[in-house]
């Protein structure tokens, strides 16, 4: 079991596989099941995520109404034509958004790694298709190139929110997007760590403060500022960019940032955004009255 | 390494809005369900820290009692959880709790009927995954990610062999197995994870064995 990036880069570069495939057959010798039921089990996810960007681009709204209709609004203004950025990176962002709305609204999503960080990889995936024009099977496998990185981070530092802030959540996710977006237009194993390092550096110290408790307020933005951040680091990987500091000790910051952070900054919906007079008024006009007491 | 497969981390596939605030409250609530065996006639559901904050806007409460009806985590009646287990005239309350846990993600559950009850507290770590720390107030460490017996036992020479003998004899092997009591001599508590689903031929076998008071099942 590679137990770092550095391990698993060293382990696709000897063998001179993929990281995605370094990643199926751990997955084969520890959980003892075949290549194909592995594959089977996550191109059901991958329907789970389509379905989900397809729903969000349709327009839905949240029980709360805090988030809805986004994805719409940027869909809309991509087909004008007249936006500045790019229109592969901007499709990533509205696919994005789409997922975390459908996920606002107590729809089905595949969690990656978690449901508030939902939109990150779906995102930028359905949205590289239509640049990269990959098989179905790379497609599963750019799942399983970022899987693989969030293993890492999962087992070395946090996934979740209440225990590591954002950071842990969409900070992972964007990581993890990244890698897998170098690896699909062809960057070797290790541009897939620095794409995931670059990502996860300029992610770091992103607190969790969601407006009333919901995974809305600023969750589903997030998602949507995650997915941008993984498709410009992977062009930076991609074009020979590396990060100074290794991916596993930016790994590691990310884990001891997170232990620091205090807790009104780790999902309590107690600090930052959440108890700005915006959100106290947004959650007492939610919930009735202002549920958490205010600081 | 607390995460182990690839799908921790691309899945659950889910109902929203939050893994560890609803998938992982849903599966802590489906580890009680099937420890208890049965659909409970009440339960008392206390929230500690980011649980006990957030659980409204997560639905936290909803994903609890949606396992205890035994829905999984892509089950979309969770949505409808509260309404279906009052149409169950299951009486359930929550209790926000003020102390500091041991993770910020902590529920204590306490289920029952007229023939029995029992305690729980599941934590949940993140994307879904969860962990049972405690069970009618002893330690254990249980993902609840694979097929599991818990056997209450008194604490005596040669009773954890006889169980082992009886997994070994039927080909099942044991992943994870933990043992703890309260006391030398007294209620002991073994946890074993395996790899296969147990029948209840076995869980029968392992009940008729000297020294032991309880046998309870966890399917994966």
């Amino acid at each position: 079991m590679f137990k770092n990036v550095s391990e698993l880069v060293h382990l696709a570069e000897t063998q001179n596989k993929q990281i995605s495939e370094i990643m199926i057959e751990q997955e084969m010798e520890v959980t003892n099941r075949s290549r194909k039921e592995i594959i089977a089990q996550m191109d059901k996810n991958l329907t789970v995520m389509e379905e989900a960007v397809e729903r969000g681009i349709r327009g839905v709204t949240s029980h709360s109404g805090l988030t809805g209709g986004d994805a719409v609004l940027l869909q809309n203004y991509i087909k004008k034509g007249s936006f500045l950025s790019g229109e592969t990176i901007l499709d990533a962002v509205s696919k994005a958004v789409a997922t975390n709305e459908v996920n606002a609204a107590m729809g089905t999503i595949c969690a990656t790694p978690t449901a508030g960080s939902a939109g990150v990889v779906p995102g930028t995936l359905f949205a590289v298709r239509d640049k990269l024009q990959p098989t179905r099977e790379q497609m599963v496998k750019f799942l399983f190139t970022s899987g693989a990185f969030g293993f890492v981070v999962a087992n070395n530092a946090s996934i979740s929110g209440a225990a590591g802030g954002c950071q842990a959540e969409v900070g992972s996710a964007a990581g993890m997007a990244a890698a897998a977006i170098v690896e699909m237009a062809g960057g070797t194993p290790s541009q897939c760590a620095e794409a995931m390092a670059i990502t996860l550096k300029n992610m770091l110290g992103l607190v969790c403060d969601p407006v009333a408790g919901l995974v809305e307020v600023p969750c589903v933005k997030r998602n949507a500022m995650g997915a941008a951040n993984a498709m410009v680091a992977a062009d930076m990987a991609l074009a020979g960019i590396t990060s100074r500091i290794p991916c596993d000790e930016v790994i590691d910051a990310m884990f001891k940032i997170g232990q620091q952070m205090p807790r009104s900054l780790r999902e309590t919906a107690e600090g930052g955004l959440a108890a700005t007079p915006t959100g106290r008024s947004l959650e007492a006009k939610i919930f009735g009255v202002p549920r958490v007491k205010r600081d | 390494m607390k995460y182990k497969s690839v799908f921790d981390i691309i899945g659950p596939v889910m109902i929203g809005p939050s893994s560890s605030h609803t998938a992982g409250a849903a599966r802590i609530g489906r580890v009680a369900r099937s420890l208890f065996g049965r659909e409970p006639k009440w339960a008392k559901i206390s929230l500690y820290e980011s649980f006990a904050k957030t659980y409204r806007g997560h639905g936290t409460d909803v994903a609890i009692v949606g396992g205890l009806l035994d829905f999984d985590t892509d089950d979309k009646r969770i949505i409808k959880a509260l309404e279906i287990a009052k149409e169950h005239n299951i009486q359930y309350e929550f209790i926000e709790e003020s102390a500091v846990a041991e993770h910020p993600n902590t529920a204590r559950i306490i289920i029952g009927d007229e023939n029995g009850e029992l305690e729980l507290v599941g934590i949940s770590i993140g994307g879904g995954k969860i962990e049972i720390t405690e069970l009618n107030g002893f330690h254990l460490k249980l993902s609840g990610h694979h097929p599991a017996i818990l056997v209450v036992h008194n604490d005596r020479f040669g009773v954890i062999a006889s169980v082992s003998n009886i997994l070994g004899s039927h080909e099942i092997n044991i992943g994870h197995m933990e043992v703890s009591r309260k006391e030398i001599g007294k209620m002991a508590l073994m946890t074993i994870e395996v790899d296969q689903n147990i029948n209840e031929s076995i869980i029968e076998e392992i009940s008729k064995l000297p020294n032991i008071t309880q046998v309870a099942r966890v399917v994966d």
